[in-house]
């Protein structure tokens, strides 16, 4: 009984964390690769062209 | 569990992108400033003389400020990528599945099949100066079709079935028989020569970050949940 339950809280508390670290991966991504402001884009520039990202 | 994904992914992605910012200013950026010299009408070809191939280039600190940000945002680049990479490690491992150093080096190829070469297969790594459709039309095809690309290699990597092989082949074909946003016409000025070695430039440098990657991700992962261990 008490092993199933420090299981379930185990894989629970397993995937928020994971989950998060993706969001926020996705988020530094659209950051540098894809959000057009300009600043943004003539900073990141070289770098979207180099990595295959839609740039212009 | 949470410090652990993040302060792998950030070695990770940090080491990685710093060598990939290096290769890139070496191998890459020589020929985007050589396609800019197109871009720009500096150089026109098929206007009449010949061009000579070998034109004077800016050197790596002619433009350091321009140099500089482009280390700073190829780090970030790669370290979004160490997070996605290392959350989906955690699963795998989670699942029963061993991830060593050794087994990144095929997880950063997956990686590099889902976030640049599946787009890249159709929307070519574009060299500054081409002919391309809207940002915003090209860049929901880009999402959608790394989306699919990464389903796709998971389920070949962890589906383990015969029905997860043949989706995954649907899902890794489907974005290129649909199509990518096309221009209408070709207004490109730079000369194919340069574009065909941008793209096969950013295909080459791009698997050599991924392979890093993966292995910088896998090593830290592992070395962080040792020390985890030997402290619990």
């Amino acid at each position: 009984m008490t092993t199933k339950t420090l299981t379930s809280t185990t894989s629970v508390s397993s995937i928020i964390p994971a989950l998060f670290a993706v969001v926020l991966g996705l988020g530094i991504i659209t950051v540098t690769g894809h959000v057009q402001a300009s600043t943004l884009h003539d900073a990141a520039h070289d770098v979207r062209h180099a990595t295959g990202f839609p740039c212009h | 569990m949470l410090a652990r994904i993040l302060t792998s992914a950030l070695f990770a992605g940090a080491a990685a992108g710093l060598i990939v910012a290096l290769l890139q200013l070496f191998f890459v950026q020589p020929v985007l400033l050589h396609a800019e010299l197109y871009e720009t009408g500096a150089l026109v070809h098929f206007g009449g003389d010949p061009v000579s191939a070998h034109p004077e280039l800016p050197g790596l600190f002619d433009e350091p400020m321009r140099n500089l940000l482009s280390v700073l945002f190829t780090m970030l680049t790669y370290t979004g990528y160490a997070l996605v990479l290392v959350a989906l490690m955690s699963q795998a491992e989670r699942q029963g599945h061993v991830v060593t150093a050794r087994h990144g080096i095929i997880w950063g190829i997956a990686g590099f099949v889902a976030f640049h070469f599946a787009p890249g297969f159709t929307l070519a790594p574009e060299v500054p100066g081409v002919a391309a459709a809207d940002v915003g039309a090209r860049q929901i095809w880009w999402v959608a079709t790394v989306a699919t690309a990464g389903v796709a290699m998971w389920l070949i990597a962890f589906g383990g079935k015969l029905v997860s092989y043949v989706v995954a082949a649907l899902l890794l074909i489907a974005p290129h028989v649909i199509g990518a946003p096309e221009p209408d016409t070709f207004t490109g000025p730079v000369p194919t020569e340069i574009g065909a070695l941008f793209a096969a430039r950013a295909f080459g440098i791009g698997m050599a970050a991924w392979v890093l990657l993966g292995a910088f991700a896998a090593y830290f992962w592992q070395t962080e949940s040792a020390r985890d261990a030997a402290a619990a």
